[in-house]
């Protein structure tokens, strides 16, 4: 199995990408660092020596089969993994604005605060939309009036929210729709203003008209975050992503820029996979 | 589709095949339904003879016909010796301070049959019931929940915890008795005990701190029993907070962690409060065995008899944890089983378990409503 590193040369002199409107003319350094990467649950090994950069400002979109370890992978760069109690890497390193992440001295706390996580299901907590989108600056001790309500008006414009809730911010969060509820998720995500968003298939379960919106909103989160998506649908990995990385039985396959994997993938299997032969 | 259709049955060549005689099946099924059904309304046939005795005889003791319809007397008094005499051709029945009045107001001396605790009320001890109950279950559940919160949160699965959870599930299954000796031994015996002032069986001084320990004992004792009967109930609350704990989606969990809370900020904020009522629910059943056991506080904290009430006659403040209380369950076991029996004593009984059973009623129902408000407040 060929492991194909995207090359930079590649990126920067492709003109044809839509999807990168503004194209930057210094190249991007990279703000996550995958380095020979093995991962185990157990006795089993979940990942395969993992190598990949992700860079500023892009969208990267993980696909393949389930368990192929795309999840894992993106629960390791905010360290939710530790959660688990039989999780360990085996070899290898995840740099994060170069700084490695499972270094003994990282707080994960500072860690996850720098990278935001929104979840596959939606999971507000059963406050008031408002004390959902405050959570993480509550936590932190902040409790000044103004400073928390200037932070719920950004964020949830920041998610395209605020306007279909905020005559109603005292309400529950549950009170509204999934694509709502996933949306909220990301404002409450954003009031902790990360410099990573990963989401983990944050669309599996809302509607087409909810997914579309939710898409809409990680175009125009780009501009600031750097995303990291997981995603079953592979329209949606086209739609949103610069970058697209396949990965099969806990190895990445391969990794180009999305156009490039849609259009004329290097490796049978990503192709056998995108093609729908399998997966 | 072929495959499908190989192995099906025949259709019934009319109708649908069901207008047939009942079948074996049917039957059985028929008897069993029958079975469940009378072995349920046995059960209830059963605790409705109890209850409805308690109640009859009960509520002969407790109320009256005349104003103010409630035996003010049996609820505010102590219990004292009943007097039963006749004067003037008159039959009366007084508890012991009434009858002295009658005696000093007439200025006569009476002699009287003498029936012992069947006079008088059970103040003291429901009194003593409810701050035996209040005292364990507040040392229950602190204890229980951080337990729990340890068990079901941080420590690691394995067979260590395993053994833990075995043994704190076989600790429900010991006998009352049990934790009752136990009590005696640990706490009214060889209660630790702190004092700014030497006492007898001090053997440790935190020099130069005024401060004085040893293992004195709490003797018979509020404090004693307390722990007791916390003791005997901490099964029930640990496993009934870890199920709860449990309950909560394991998403709040990793939401709150990844907008950058600690564990325990995470497990304060999104799992608790959750989980709080779920927990409040099922100590409500510890809450009714605190209430109704004898055997545990028989050596540790009940007294037959005791004239001054809990507040009554306190040096310092904490001589109010370090006396012995009367309680309902031990009052029933001392007039049903200790003095000899007639028709007073009886009153006496079922009077007795009559506000046993209220009092129990009213705090299941004080923390169902608590329930009920924190369900309001954390709606999901």
């Amino acid at each position: 199995m060929a492991l194909v590193k995207d090359n930079p040369k590649v990126i920067t002199s492709s003109k044809t990408s839509s999807s990168m409107a503004t194209e930057k003319p210094e190249p991007k350094r990279p703000l996550i660092r995958v380095a020979d990467f093995d991962f185990y649950y157990g006795e089993k090994q979940a990942l395969f020596d993992i190598n990949m950069d992700m860079k500023e400002n892009e969208v990267t979109a993980f696909i393949g089969p389930s368990g192929c370890g795309k999840s894992t992978l993106l629960r390791c760069i905010n360290r939710m993994n530790d959660l688990v109690e039989v999780a360990r890497i085996g070899r290898g390193k995840i740099e994060v604005n170069g700084a490695d992440i499972y270094d003994p001295r990282v707080d994960t706390i500072e860690l996850r605060k720098r990278v935001g996580m929104v979840f596959q299901k939606s999971n507000p907590f059963p406050k008031s939309i408002y004390e959902n989108v405050i959570y993480g600056l509550r936590i932190q001790g902040i409790n000044k009036k103004s400073v928390l309500d200037e932070a719920v008006e950004r964020c949830l414009k920041g998610a395209a929210l605020w306007d279909e809730v905020r005559d109603r911010l005292d309400t529950s969060g549950l009170s509204l729709s999934g694509g709502q509820q996933q949306r909220l998720c990301i404002a409450r995500a954003l009031a902790v203003e990360p410099d990573i968003l990963l989401m983990d298939e944050p669309c599996s379960a809302l509607d087409p008209v909810a997914t579309a919106k939710v898409e809409e909103l990680i175009h125009s989160l780009k501009k600031e975050y750097t995303i990291v998506i997981v995603t079953h649908n592979m329209q949606q990995a086209a739609r949103v992503s610069d970058k697209t990385a396949f990965f099969y039985l806990g190895k990445l396959i391969e990794m180009a820029k999305t156009d490039e994997i849609f259009m004329s993938p290097k490796n049978e299997q990503t192709e056998a996979y995108i093609s729908g032969r399998f997966g | 589709m072929p495959a499908t259709a190989s192995i099906r049955k025949e259709r019934p060549t009319e109708g649908l095949g069901f207008h047939k005689k009942p079948s074996k099946a049917k039957s059985t099924e028929k008897a069993f339904f029958w079975l469940f059904r009378l072995g349920t309304y046995f059960i209830l046939l059963c605790s409705s003879v109890i209850f409805l005795t308690i109640f009859y005889k009960g509520s002969q003791t407790v109320f009256q016909t005349e104003f103010p319809f409630v035996n003010v007397e049996f609820l505010t008094e102590a219990p004292q010796t009943l007097h039963v005499f006749e004067y003037e051709g008159e039959q009366y029945e007084l508890s012991d301070n009434n009858f002295r009045a009658f005696e000093e107001e007439r200025g006569v001396e009476i002699d009287t049959t003498t029936y012992a605790y069947s006079g008088g009320g059970i103040w003291p001890c429901i009194v003593g019931t409810v701050l035996l109950v209040v005292g364990a279950m507040t040392i229950a559940l602190t204890l229980g929940v951080l337990s729990a919160i340890f068990l079901s949160e941080y420590s690691k699965p394995g067979k260590i915890l395993n053994a833990i959870r075995l043994s704190i599930l076989n600790l429900a299954g010991v006998p009352s008795v049990v934790f009752g000796i136990f009590g005696l031994g640990f706490f009214v015996l060889a209660g630790p005990i702190f004092s700014f002032s030497p006492f007898e069986g001090y053997d440790f001084q935190f020099w130069p701190l005024p401060i004085y320990f040893g293992f004195a004992g709490w003797n018979v004792s509020l404090i004693a029993g307390c722990f007791t009967l916390a003791f005997m109930v901490l099964p029930i609350v640990i496993s009934a907070s870890e199920e709860s704990l449990r309950a909560i989606p394991q998403g709040l969990r990793e939401a709150s962690l990844a907008l950058g809370a600690s564990k325990w900020t995470a497990i304060r904020t999104n799992v608790l409060p959750y989980a709080m009522p779920g927990i409040l629910t099922s100590s409500i059943i510890g809450v009714a065995r605190v209430a109704g056991e004898t055997a545990p506080i028989m050596f540790t904290a009940a007294y037959a008899m005791r004239d001054q009430l809990p507040w009554e006659g306190l040096e310092k403040w904490t001589d109010f944890f370090f006396q012995g209380v009367m309680a309902l369950p031990y009052h029933i076991y001392v007039v049903s089983a200790k003095i000899p029996q007639n028709e007073y004593t009886e009153r006496m009984q079922y009077g007795t378990a009559f506000v046993f059973l209220f009092i129990v009623a009213g705090i299941a129902l004080a923390s169902i409503l608590l329930r009920i408000r924190m369900r309001k407040k954390y709606r999901w």
